[in-house]
C-alpha cells in the first residue's frame, strides 16, 4: 500500500504530524496571547508547561482519567500564573526576569515531584478518527485527530470573537493598549493582568498535559524540547491575534514533522538538519519581524518589550 | 439631553505636606456657560480640577452642584453628579475603535455586547452631537481633532453634564480649535452643557468663553465677565509683577548671506517604518530662523532625528557649510552644529549624571586651546560648569546634583548654556518652551534670537504656531512627512499655514 502513494507520503505525514505536533503550540500561544494582550509578557511558561506534563501525568495515573489529568494541569498553570502575576504587581518589577525565574522553578520543581512517575504508564486522551471514510491507512493516520487539538481550535475562534464581543476581551484589551485609559475607567490594570496571567498559564499548562498524556504520552524530562519559549515567538508573528496563533502553531507544527516524514519515506541522510526546523523557523521569524527603525504594528502598547 | 449643571467650588484649599498648593480658590460655574480658567504652569489650575472631580481631597472646602452641597470622594461620585473631565493627554484606547472605546468606558457595558444593537444606538446618539466622527475605524487612525472630538463625545455619552477641558487646543490646528471651540459653546448656549476650559491661550478665552477664572501660585488674583476685561489685565493678573526678558529686535540678514544648512532629497522612514519622510529641498542661511510648523507627528521629530544622526538616512544629504555632515561628534565640533531636541531631559541629558557633568558634554575631553587632553580634570569641569550656570541662570541645588532633580525649565536653561556657549554656526531647536512657564519662555525666545542676531543659521521646529511668528523669517509647514507651504514672514497668514497643517 505504501507504495501506492509514493511520495504524497511526506505531505500526508507532515499534515498529521502538524496536527500532533502543533496541538501544544496552540494552547501555549493561546495562553500567551492572552496574557500579552493584557500587557504583560510570561516567559515562565516553558516551566509552566512541563509543570503541567508532570501534573496531569501523575494525576491520570493515580486516578485513571487522562481528563481529570488536564484539570490538574490547568490548576497547577493557574497557580503558577497567579505567581507571576502577584510578584509582577509589585512596582519596578520586570515581567521578563520574573518569567525566566519561573520557568526555571516550574521546570526544577517538576523533576522533583516526577521523579516516580517516570516508570507508571498512564491512561492516554482520546483521539478522533476523521479519516474512517478512507482505505489508505496513512490519511486514516494523517486524519486520526486529537480532542485537545479540537478543543484548541474552537478555543481560538472563541477568543478571536472574545475580544471584539465581549466586556471582558475589550478589557483585557484597554488594560493592554493603555493602563491610564484603564485607570481613568476605574480598571485595576494590575488585578486584570493577574487574571490574564493565570488564564495563559492555564492553556500553557494544557499543553503540556498533551504532551505528556497523547503525544509522545509519556512523562520524562526532556518532554518539552522548548514549545513554551517558541510560543511567544509566535504570539508575535501572529500578530497577537488568537486566529493567527492557531495557524502560526500549524506552521511550526508541520515544520516540526518535517523531519520524522522524511525519515519515514526513507531519507537517510541529513534529515537531522530538518528536526531543527521550528528552531530556524523561530529564529528567521523573529529576524524576519523586528526592524531597527519602527514598532511593531499591532502590539499592545504596554508590552515591556515593544515599549 | 438632559440640561447643563452648575458647579460652584468654595474656600478650596489644597496642602501637600508644607506646600500650599491651593490657596481659598472659589468659582463659580453657572449651568451652560462656558468658564475659562487661566494660569502659569505650577499656578494650580489642575489641582483646582482634580480637587472638584475628585482625585485629590481637598484639605478644606467644598462643592455645590446645582447650588446644593455636593460630597464628591472619588472620581465616580464626581460621575454621579455629572462631571466629567477631558484630559490633556487622551485616555482613548488607541487600538479600539471609537465605538468600542464609547461602549466599554460606559459603566453598564454589557457581558456579550451586540454589536448591532449598540451600533443603532450609537448613531442615534451621534446624530443629537454637533460632531461627525467615524467610530468604526481604531482610535489611533484618527487626527488629533478627531480625538479631542470623540473624548468630548464620551463625556456626553456617559451622560455628563459638566466637563472640565484641559488644555484642549494644545494638539489642534488653530482651524481645528476654532471649530471645536465653536462647537463646544453652541453646547452650552443651547443650555446642553456647561464647561469650564483650562487654558493659556488669550485668543481662544476672549473669543468663546463667557467668564474667566485667574490663578498664580495657588490663589484667585482675579477674574469676571470676558466682555468687562482685555488681554493685558488678565496677562497681568496671570503672571503678576515679575520681569519679562524683551526680545531683541531682529537684524536684517545679509542678502549675501551663505546657506549653512543645506538638506537635498532627504528620505527616511518614521517610527511605525510604514510611512517615510521625504524633505525635497531646504536651506537654512547665516543669520535668519526658519520655522517648521506642523502637528506633531508629521514627522518633524524624525526630520530632527536624521539631521542629528539619530535615525537612519535612505537617502539623499544633509550638508553643512560645504560639507556632507554625517553627525559625528569631531564633525559637530569642527562645522559648530548644536542641538536643543524637545523634552531635553530624555532626548539631551544623561539623566542620572550631575549637572556639571551634563554642561561639560561637549567640552570635557578638551583643554583650552580646544585639543583632545588624556586626563579629564574635574576641576576644569567644574569651574566650566558655575560660569555658566551663573551666565545662564540654572537654578540648582549644587553641580554635582543629578539633573534629573532640576525643574523643566531649569534643564532646559542648561541645555542651552550647553549647546549655545562657544561659536554657533547652525542650531537645531524643537518645541523650546513646551511646559516651561511665561518668564523662561521670554528668555529662551531671547536667547535663540539672539544667536540668530550673532549669525547662526536656526532652525527651528514648533508645535506652537505664535512661536514661530514671533521668531522666525521664513517657515514652511511640514504634513504627512513633507514640507507642503513656504511663506517669509511678512506674509504669513495664521489661517493659511492652519490649512496646510491639516493637510489641505
Amino acid at each position: 500500500m505504501e507504495n501506492d502513494i509514493g511520495l504524497w507520503g511526506v505531505p500526508l505525514a507532515v499534515l498529521g504530524g502538524a496536527i500532533r505536533v502543533s496541538t501544544p503550540f496552540i494552547f501555549v500561544s493561546l495562553g500567551e496571547a492572552i496574557t500579552e494582550r493584557s500587557g504583560r509578557i510570561n516567559l515562565g511558561l516553558e516551566g509552566t508547561l512541563v509543570f503541567g506534563a508532570m501534573a496531569a501525568y501523575a494525576v491520570a495515573v493515580e486516578t485513571g482519567s487522562p481528563w481529570l489529568g488536564v484539570l490538574a494541569a490547568m490548576v497547577a498553570g493557574s497557580g503558577f500564573g497567579l505567581l507571576h502575576g502577584w510578584i509582577c504587581s509589585f512596582p519596578r518589577v520586570n515581567d521578563i526576569a520574573v518569567g525566566i525565574a519561573l520557568m526555571l522553578f516550574g521546570m526544577g520543581l517538576a523533576f522533583f515531584f516526577g521523579k516516580p512517575y517516570i516508570q507508571p504508564s498512564a491512561p492516554n486522551l482520546p483521539a478522533i478518527p476523521l479519516g474512517d471514510w478512507s482505505s489508505i491507512p496513512q490519511v486514516r493516520a494523517a486524519l486520526n485527530v486529537n480532542a485537545l487539538f479540537v478543543i484548541g481550535a474552537a478555543l481560538a475562534l472563541f477568543l478571536w470573537w472574545a475580544f471584539k464581543n465581549t466586556k471582558l476581551g475589550l478589557i483585557v484589551r484597554v488594560v493592554g493598549d493603555s493602563a491610564d485609559s484603564a485607570r481613568a475607567m476605574g480598571l485595576s490594570p494590575t488585578t486584570v493582568r493577574l487574571f490574564a496571567t493565570a488564564a495563559g498559564s492555564a492553556l500553557a499548562a494544557v499543553g503540556g498535559a498533551y504532551l505528556s498524556l497523547y503525544y509522545p504520552g509519556s512523562w520524562n524530562e526532556r518532554i518539552s524540547s522548548g514549545q513554551g519559549l517558541m510560543a511567544v515567538a509566535l504570539v508575535i508573528f501572529a500578530r497577537w491575534n488568537p486566529l493567527g496563533c492557531f495557524a502560526a502553531a500549524l506552521l511550526f507544527g508541520g515544520a516540526g514533522a518535517l523531519g520524522p516524514a522524511l525519515q519515514s519515506v526513507g531519507v537517510t541522510q541529513g534529515y537531522y538538519l530538518f528536526y531543527a526546523a521550528p528552531y530556524i523557523l523561530t529564529l528567521v521569524i523573529m529576524i524576519a519581524t523586528s526592524s531597527p527603525g519602527r514598532q511593531l504594528a499591532g502590539a499592545p502598547g504596554e508590552l515591556s518589550i515593544t515599549k | 439631553m438632559s440640561d447643563a449643571v452648575a458647579v460652584e467650588a468654595v474656600g478650596m484649599t489644597m496642602r501637600f505636606g508644607a506646600f500650599t498648593a491651593l490657596d481659598d480658590v472659589s468659582i463659580k460655574v453657572p449651568a451652560g456657560s462656558f468658564h475659562a480658567l487661566l494660569g502659569e504652569n505650577g499656578a494650580g489650575k489642575s489641582t483646582l480640577v482634580k480637587c472638584m472631580m475628585g482625585f485629590y481631597t481637598p484639605t478644606s472646602g467644598q462643592m455645590l452642584v446645582d447650588s446644593k452641597e455636593a460630597v464628591i470622594r472619588n472620581p465616580k461620585d464626581a460621575a454621579g453628579f455629572g462631571l466629567g473631565m477631558v484630559y490633556q493627554h487622551f485616555t482613548l484606547v488607541p487600538s479600539l475603535t471609537g465605538a468600542e472605546n464609547l461602549v466599554i468606558s460606559r459603566e453598564d457595558a454589557p457581558r456579550v455586547i451586540d454589536w448591532r444593537k449598540e451600533r443603532k444606538a450609537l448613531a442615534a446618539f451621534m446624530e443629537t452631537m454637533p460632531f461627525k466622527i467615524p467610530l468604526d475605524q481604531p482610535v489611533s487612525a484618527l487626527a488629533a481633532g478627531e480625538k479631542q472630538k470623540l473624548e468630548i463625545v464620551k463625556q456626553l455619552y456617559l451622560g455628563r453634564r459638566f466637563i472640565v477641558l484641559d488644555e484642549p487646543t494644545s494638539v489642534l490646528t488653530p482651524n481645528e480649535a476654532e471649530e471645536m471651540l465653536g462647537l463646544v459653546r453652541g453646547m452650552t448656549r443651547a443650555g446642553a452643557l456647561t464647561v469650564l476650559m483650562i487654558s493659556h491661550k488669550f485668543h481662544e478665552v476672549t473669543s468663546f468663553c463667557d467668564d474667566v477664572t485667574v490663578l498664580r501660585k495657588g490663589r484667585r488674583t482675579g477674574g469676571g465677565r470676558i466682555a468687562d476685561l482685555d488681554r493685558k489685565q488678565m496677562a497681568a493678573m496671570m503672571i503678576g509683577d515679575q520681569p519679562i526678558v524683551a526680545l531683541d529686535s531682529r537684524s536684517e540678514t545679509p542678502a549675501d548671506a551663505t546657506p549653512v544648512l543645506t538638506v537635498k532629497q532627504l528620505k527616511a522612514k518614521d517610527r511605525t517604518g510604514l510611512k517615510s519622510i521625504a524633505i525635497d529641498g531646504l536651506e537654512v542661511r547665516a543669520g535668519e530662523i526658519v520655522g517648521i510648523a506642523g502637528i506633531s507627528g508629521n514627522g518633524q521629530k524624525e526630520f530632527l532625528e536624521t539631521i542629528a544622526g539619530q535615525r537612519a538616512r535612505e537617502g539623499g544629504a544633509v550638508v553643512v557649510k560645504d560639507t556632507v555632515y554625517d553627525a559625528s561628534r569631531a564633525q559637530s565640533r569642527a562645522l559648530n552644529v548644536r542641538f536643543i531636541p524637545e523634552e531635553p531631559l530624555r532626548n539631551a541629558c544623561a539623566p542620572r549624571m550631575t549637572v556639571a557633568e551634563n554642561i561639560a558634554f561637549r567640552t570635557f575631553d578638551l583643554n583650552a586651546d580646544g585639543k583632545p587632553v588624556a586626563w579629564i580634570s574635574a576641576r576644569a569641569i567644574r569651574a566650566y560648569a558655575t560660569r555658566l550656570i551663573e551666565q545662564f541662570k540654572v537654578k540648582t541645588a549644587s553641580l554635582s546634583s543629578p539633573i534629573q532633580s532640576l525643574s523643566g525649565g531649569n534643564v532646559q536653561r542648561a541645555v542651552l548654556a550647553r549647546e549655545l556657549t562657544g561659536q554657533v554656526d547652525l542650531l537645531v531647536v524643537s518645541n523650546p518652551c513646551f511646559g516651561l512657564d511665561f518668564a523662561a519662555v521670554a528668555e529662551i525666545r531671547a536667547r535663540i534670537m539672539k544667536a540668530r542676531n550673532g549669525g547662526a543659521a536656526v532652525l527651528l521646529m514648533s508645535e506652537d504656531l505664535d512661536e514661530l511668528l514671533e521668531l522666525s523669517d521664513r517657515i514652511f509647514v511640514m504634513s504627512d512627512g513633507a514640507l507642503v507651504y513656504e511663506t517669509p514672514i511678512a506674509q504669513a497668514d495664521v489661517h493659511v499655514i492652519g490649512e496646510h497643517m491639516a493637510g489641505h
